[in-house]
């Protein structure tokens, strides 16, 4: 079993309480992978640590034990392959839309032109349908065409990967469906390895194709890795017309108002084999939703999805 | 009608500025009896005293006084008499002089406090103590090691004018939203390109304010150290025309240092728009 494009390997953080000698650690032993060209999203309540594991991804912050290997290299600190996009958006206030993405783009290429700068930006910021706003400053934009050009900026680097840390849950949900509409158009396009963290479930079967689950925190592990087994070209309108729509929505919800908070009570939950179980959870029987049946998934197999195994009892929940 | 806020406030301006002129000149028009004074004194004081006349000069002497500077700002007859175009000249120059060696050395300070908590903490009972100190308290000090008039002047308002400066800088530079520059970490920004191209512009709102407030302490610190040091200046003026009894040209060299000062705030406001942003 080659290595996974995007490798975490044994991670682990810890931080010292500000009370005291004693320390929180966020996750112990974080053991995953994501596949070049794969959209991985990470569900899991609100301070389970998915935003530390993308800020050690992102090379903003170091684990205290483990490591990343991304692309082959050793993640040891911030690169433009790998572009984050912020929840707020993070963009300079003082630069217009397409300032924002020249910043970018000449960082990326610091011999390239001025017009060479220019026309590349704009490339970049037509893809999110900005044209026409592009001498905007930030102030002057909504919500949405904020994190529009917050993407632009991130995919005008052209990095290896991108790395969303819930990048729409600012918005309302009609903007924040538009925008998932355009990064499942970028991404049809441009098949970017993503890393994405978001708490909306249908957001997550939208645009995945595995979903990592977090049980709660402290000390919190991924229970279970959940194949997308909705059909690769799904839209939103048609989404919760598939069948294996309820059985994955349920299992995900299910995860999320019960089982993470039991595992993460119970101390024995945590299985000592580093690597998450995958679970594909469909319309048909419980034993169907098994390795025995990868098509069923309707993904581009990944090798390390066929060879993991699988614990039947686990995938019924 | 209705009529603009803005005419209504100038009209109320107006208003206002005719009901002081008037008072004005009713005060110092009065022609009381003499009074009786050693005549030492009173050939001291000159004619206004003897003749029972006030000494305060009445508006149409200040405002003529007023159009004959304008009219002949730069003469220069000597040491004593040079016009008020020059001596507000020299006050100006000494003024940016001070002022911009103390921008070259509180931004660069301030970004280095701003941007290391050592560098902070080692520096701050430095700052908190040389800060209080009153800029005119340096003056003999400068004199002494400087042993130049002019360039003491002008590292007294280095002195006063860096404070606000350097706490603004530093204060700015801290305050750059940590995500703003987690975006030059990712996009492996160098740290001067993150210092030029992203901690500058997002403090430089932060360190324009501090400069707008050092140019107003400048300008008014200038007078009194002109006054000590003598010579040329605007400070020196109307301390000069005190002596000469001329309250006419103390009046009017008021109103001429208000209208510079107004100028240069008006100015740095004009900078500190420029480099706004709306968050
Ligand atoms: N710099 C820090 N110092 C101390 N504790 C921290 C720090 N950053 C995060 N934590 C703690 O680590 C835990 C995980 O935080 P994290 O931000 O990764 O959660 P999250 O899963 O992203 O939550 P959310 O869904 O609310 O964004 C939290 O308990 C938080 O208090
Ligand atoms: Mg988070």
């Amino acid at each position: 079993m080659s290595k996974a494009f995007i490798s975490v390997e044994g991670l682990t953080r810890r931080f010292p309480e500000p009370s005291g000698k004693a320390e929180l650690t966020v996750f112990e032993d974080l053991w995953f992978g994501v596949e070049e060209g794969e959209f991985a999203c990470v569900i899991g309540h609100s301070g389970c640590g998915k935003s530390t594991i993308l800020n050690i991804l992102a090379g903003l912050d170091a684990p205290t034990a483990g490591h990343i290997i991304a692309a082959g290299k050793h993640v040891q600190g911030p690169s433009l392959d790998r572009a984050v996009i912020f929840q707020g958006h993070a963009l300079m206030p003082w630069l217009s839309a397409l300032g924002n993405v020249e910043l970018a783009v000449s960082s990326r290429h610091p011999g390239w032109s001025r017009a060479q700068i220019r026309a590349h930006a704009m490339k970049y910021l037509a893809l999110v349908h900005l044209d026409g706003s592009e001498l905007k400053k930030p102030a002057q934009l909504s919500g949405g065409m904020r994190q529009r050009v917050g993407i632009a900026r991130a995919l005008a680097i052209e990095p290896r990967m991108l790395l969303m840390d819930e990048p729409f849950s600012a918005l309302d949900a009609l903007t924040r469906g538009s925008l998932q509409d355009e990064v499942i158009a970028i991404r049809n396009a441009t098949r970017q390895t993503v890393f994405m963290i978001t708490h909306d479930v249908d957001e997550a079967l939208l645009l995945a194709d595995k979903i990592l689950l977090m049980t709660n925190g402290p000390k919190a592990w991924v229970a279970e890795i959940v194949a997308n087994t909705l059909p690769k070209e799904r839209t939103r309108a048609e989404l919760h017309k598939q069948p294996n729509y309820y059985p994955l929505r349920n299992h995900l919800i299910d995860f999320l108002v019960t089982r993470s908070r039991a595992l993460a009570l119970d101390p024995e939950a945590r299985p000592s084999n580093r690597n998450p179980p995958v679970i594909r959870p469909t319309a048909a029987p419980p034993h169907a939703a098994t390795s025995h049946h990868p098509q069923s998934a309707g993904q581009a197999p990944a090798p390390h999805l066929a060879s993991a195994r699988i614990a039947a009892t686990q995938a019924a929940g | 009608m209705r009529i603009g806020l803005t005419l209504r406030a100038g009209l109320v301006s107006l208003l206002l500025f005719g009901l002081f002129v008037g008072a004005w000149h009713i005060g110092t028009a009065g022609t009381g009896p003499a009074v009786k004074m050693d005549p030492e004194y009173a050939k001291l004081m000159g004619a206004t005293a003897t003749q029972g006349k006030s000494a305060m000069p009445g508006p149409a002497e200040v405002g003529a006084r007023i159009w004959q500077h304008l009219k002949d700002p730069f003469y220069d007859r000597g040491t004593n008499d040079k016009g008020l175009g020059i001596q507000l000249a020299y006050s100006i120059a000494r003024v940016l002089a001070g002022y911009l060696i103390a921008v070259a050395v509180a931004i660069p300070i301030g970004f280095l406090i701003g941007m290391s908590p050592l560098m902070s903490r080692a520096l701050d009972p430095f700052i908190q103590i040389l800060k209080p100190i009153s800029p005119l308290a340096w003056m003999p000090l400068a004199l002494y090691t400087i042993r130049d008039s002019g360039i003491s002047a002008i590292f007294v308002i280095f002195i006063c004018s860096v404070w606000p400066m350097l706490i603004n800088t530093a204060f700015g530079v801290a305050s750059v939203r940590r995500e703003w520059l987690n975006v030059a970490k990712t996009l492996e920004m160098s740290p001067g390109r993150t210092a030029w191209r992203v901690i500058l512009p997002a403090a430089a709102p932060t360190i324009l304010t501090g400069m707008r407030i050092s140019i107003g302490i400048a300008w008014l610190v200038i007078v009194a150290a002109e006054m000590l040091v003598g010579g040329t200046g605007i400070g020196y003026f109307v301390w000069n025309e005190w002596n000469n009894l001329s309250i006419t040209n103390v009046i009017t060299a008021i109103l001429f240092i208000g209208v510079v000062g107004m100028a240069l705030d008006q100015l740095m406001a004009r900078l500190q728009h420029m480099v706004a942003y709306a968050d």
